[in-house]
C-alpha cells in the first residue's frame, strides 16, 4: 500500500477525560473505499471527522499524535482549515440540504471561494449533479428548494454539494443509514463509480454494505483499531476473534 | 355526592375559571376599544390626519404627531437593527460560555427591565448634552434604540438557535468560515425571527412616551419635522396633551388620535405574525 494519501499516526482523540481513540495508526489508499466499522460508540465516527478537523468544533475535544494528507500534518498551526476541507468533502448521516435552491446548494462551495464566473458555475453545478446521478430528476427544476426533494435525493444532493468543489477525499458517515433500500442501492452504485477519481472513506453500520462496497476495512472497538486490512481479507479470514464475532453478527 | 363526581365537577370548574381568566384581558380592551370608537371614529377623516395642531379643537389635526412618530420609528430601526443583530450574533455564535459572555448576558437581560423613563434620562445625559444633538430626532432615537435593543438581541439570539447544527456542519465542511457561514447560511435563515423581534420591538417604541418627554419631545410643533436634527412630538404625547385639556372637543380628538395609534400598532403585529408563519412555512427543517 503505498499510493496512500491520508495518514494517521498515534492518533489519541479524548472528550474530556474519555479516551474515545486510542493510538490509531493507519493509512488510506488514494482512489480506493475504506470502510470504518464497529459497534456504535466505538470511535469510527470520530475518527472519520478527524481527518477534516470537524471535531474542532467540539469544546470538549483533545488530539494528539498527526495526521497527515500528502505527507502534511494537518493539524499544523499553519494549516488553513478552510482549505483542508476543499479537498476534504464530508456528506453526513443525515441529509442536511440547506435551505435553499437544489442549484444554490451545489453552487455554495463556490460561492465561498469568491468564484462569481457564472458559465463556470452552471457547468460544475451539471457535472456534480450528473456525477451524483441527480442530474437527470432535477434538470428542469434547479431553482425548486432543496427541502422539496425525497430523502435519498438530499443525499444525492449533498454528494454532488460535496463533489463540486473537486475534493480529492470524501468522507461519508453512515450516508445511507437515514435512507429506504432503493435510495441506499443508488448511494453504493454511485459510490462505486466515484472511487475512480476520488478517495473514499466510510463510516457504516451495515456489513454487507462494507463488504461490497470497500477496497479496505478498518474494525474499530472501544477506541482501539482492532483490525485493518483488504476488504477480502477482513471478511474471510479476520486475524482477531472479536472481528470475526462483530462481522458474523454474534455482538454489536 | 361521590368523590368522582366531585372531581369532573372541579374539572369543568377550572376549564370555566381558565375561559374566564383568558377573557378577562380581552374584556377590558374589548370595551376600552369601543369606548374610543364610540367616542372619537366621527371625528377620523383627511382633514384630521393633514391639519397640524391648533388652539380650536375641531382644526386640530395630528399632522405633526403621526410624521414625528414615522421619523422616530424609521430611526430607532436603523440604529437599533445593526447594533442589536450583532451583537446577537456575537453572543450566540462568537461568546462562548466564558465569564465575560455570561456577564454580558446577564447585564443585556437587567436591561430589558430597566423603567423607560430611565432610558429617557441617560438619553438626555448623552444624546442631548454630551452628543449636543438637542431636543432633536435624532436624540429621541438614540433614546428609544437603547430601550428595544435587549428585545430585539433577545430576539436574534433566539431565531439563531433554531438554526439547526447540520446546517453549520455543512456548511463549515465544504470549506466555508465562521462569517461565510453567518452570512449564507444562518443569518437567512433565521430572518423570519429577527424581524418578527424587530417589529415586535418597534411597535412597543411607538406607543413609549416617558423617554420622549424627557429628551424633549414637545408637547406642541408647530410644523413636522423636515429633518432629523428637527424638534418632534409623537403620537402618546399628542394624546397624552389632549386628553388634559378641559375642552369636550379635545378629548374627542385625542380618542381620535388612539385609534390612529392603535391600528399602528395592530398593524406592526399582524406584520410580524404573517412574517413569522412566512418564514416556518417555507423552512421547515
Amino acid at each position: 500500500m503505498d499510493n496512500h494519501i491520508l495518514e494517521s499516526k498515534s492518533v489519541n482523540v479524548y472528550y474530556d477525560d474519555m479516551h474515545a481513540l486510542k493510538n490509531i495508526s493507519m493509512k488510506v489508499e488514494a482512489n480506493s473505499v475504506t470502510a470504518l466499522i464497529g459497534p456504535s460508540g466505538c470511535g469510527k465516527s470520530t475518527f472519520l471527522r478527524v481527518f477534516n478537523r470537524m471535531n474542532d468544533y467540539i469544546e470538549a475535544f483533545r488530539m494528539d499524535g498527526e495526521v497527515l494528507m500528502e505527507g502534511k500534518n494537518i493539524y499544523h498551526k499553519k494549516m488553513q482549515v478552510d482549505e483542508l476541507r476543499k479537498s476534504i468533502g464530508m456528506v453526513f448521516q443525515k441529509p442536511n440540504p440547506f435551505p435553499k435552491s437544489i442549484f444554490e446548494n451545489v453552487a455554495y462551495g463556490l460561492k465561498i471561494q469568491g468564484i462569481k464566473d457564472k458559465e463556470f458555475i452552471q457547468n460544475r453545478v451539471e457535472k456534480s449533479l450528473q456525477q451524483a446521478a441527480l442530474w437527470d430528476e432535477v434538470k428542469s427544476d434547479l431553482n425548486k428548494s432543496a427541502l422539496a426533494l425525497s430523502g435519498g435525493q438530499q443525499q444525492r444532493l449533498c454528494i454532488a454539494r460535496a463533489l463540486a468543489v473537486e475534493p480529492r477525499v470524501l468522507l461519508m458517515d453512515e450516508p445511507t443509514s437515514a435512507l429506504d433500500p432503493i435510495s441506499t442501492a443508488k448511494v453504493e452504485e454511485l459510490i462505486n463509480e466515484l472511487k475512480q477519481n476520488y478517495t473514499i472513506v466510510i463510516v457504516t453500520h451495515n456489513m454487507q454494505q462494507a463488504s461490497r462496497l470497500s477496497d479496505y476495512t478498518a474494525f474499530f472497538y472501544m477506541g482501539d483499531l482492532i483490525e485493518f486490512g483488504k476488504t477480502e481479507e477482513i471478511f474471510r479470514n479476520p486475524k482477531v476473534e472479536r472481528t470475526q464475532n462483530y462481522i458474523t453478527g454474534r455482538f454489536g | 355526592m361521590t368523590n368522582s363526581r366531585k372531581n369532573r365537577l372541579k374539572d369543568k370548574g377550572f376549564e370555566y375559571l381558565g375561559v374566564a381568566c383568558s377573557l378577562f384581558g380581552l374584556v377590558v380592551l374589548a370595551i376600552f376599544i369601543g369606548d374610543i370608537l364610540a367616542d372619537g371614529l366621527s371625528r377620523i377623516d383627511w382633514d384630521f390626519l393633514k391639519s397640524l395642531p391648533s388652539r380650536k379643537p375641531e382644526k386640530a389635526g395630528i399632522f405633526t404627531a403621526w410624521t414625528g412618530s414615522l421619523w422616530i420609528l424609521v430611526f430607532t430601526t436603523i440604529i437599533a437593527f445593526p447594533l442589536a443583530v450583532s451583537a446577537g450574533i456575537y453572543l450566540e455564535e462568537y461568546g462562548g460560555n466564558g465569564r465575560w459572555s455570561s456577564l454580558l448576558e446577564v447585564n443585556i437581560s437587567n436591561l430589558a427591565g430597566v423603567p423607560s423613563i430611565i432610558y429617557g434620562l441617560l438619553g438626555l445625559e448623552i444624546f442631548v448634552r454630551i452628543f449636543k444633538m438637542g431636543n432633536s430626532v435624532l436624540a429621541g432615537a438614540f433614546a428609544l434604540a437603547l430601550l428595544i435593543l435587549p428585545i430585539i438581541i433577545v430576539a436574534t439570539r433566539e431565531a439563531i438557535r433554531t438554526v439547526p447544527p447540520s446546517i453549520r456542519a455543512a456548511s463549515y465542511a465544504l470549506g466555508a468560515t465562521k462569517w461565510q457561514t453567518i452570512w449564507n447560511q444562518v443569518l437567512p435563515a433565521s430572518m423570519g425571527g429577527i424581524f418578527t423581534g424587530v417589529i415586535l420591538a418597534i411597535s412597543r417604541a411607538v406607543g413609549e412616551t416617558a423617554p420622549l418627554i424627557i429628551v424633549g419631545a414637545l408637547a406642541y410643533v408647530p410644523f413636522a419635522p423636515s429633518s432629523p436634527m428637527d424638534e418632534f412630538t409623537v403620537m402618546p404625547i399628542q394624546i397624552f396633551n389632549w386628553v388634559s385639556r378641559p375642552q369636550h372637543g379635545f378629548t374627542v380628538n385625542a380618542a381620535a388620535a388612539i385609534i390612529i395609534l392603535l391600528l399602528i400598532t395592530f398593524v406592526m403585529n399582524g406584520i410580524a405574525v404573517y412574517l413569522r408563519n412566512k418564514w416556518q412555512k417555507k423552512i421547515n427543517w
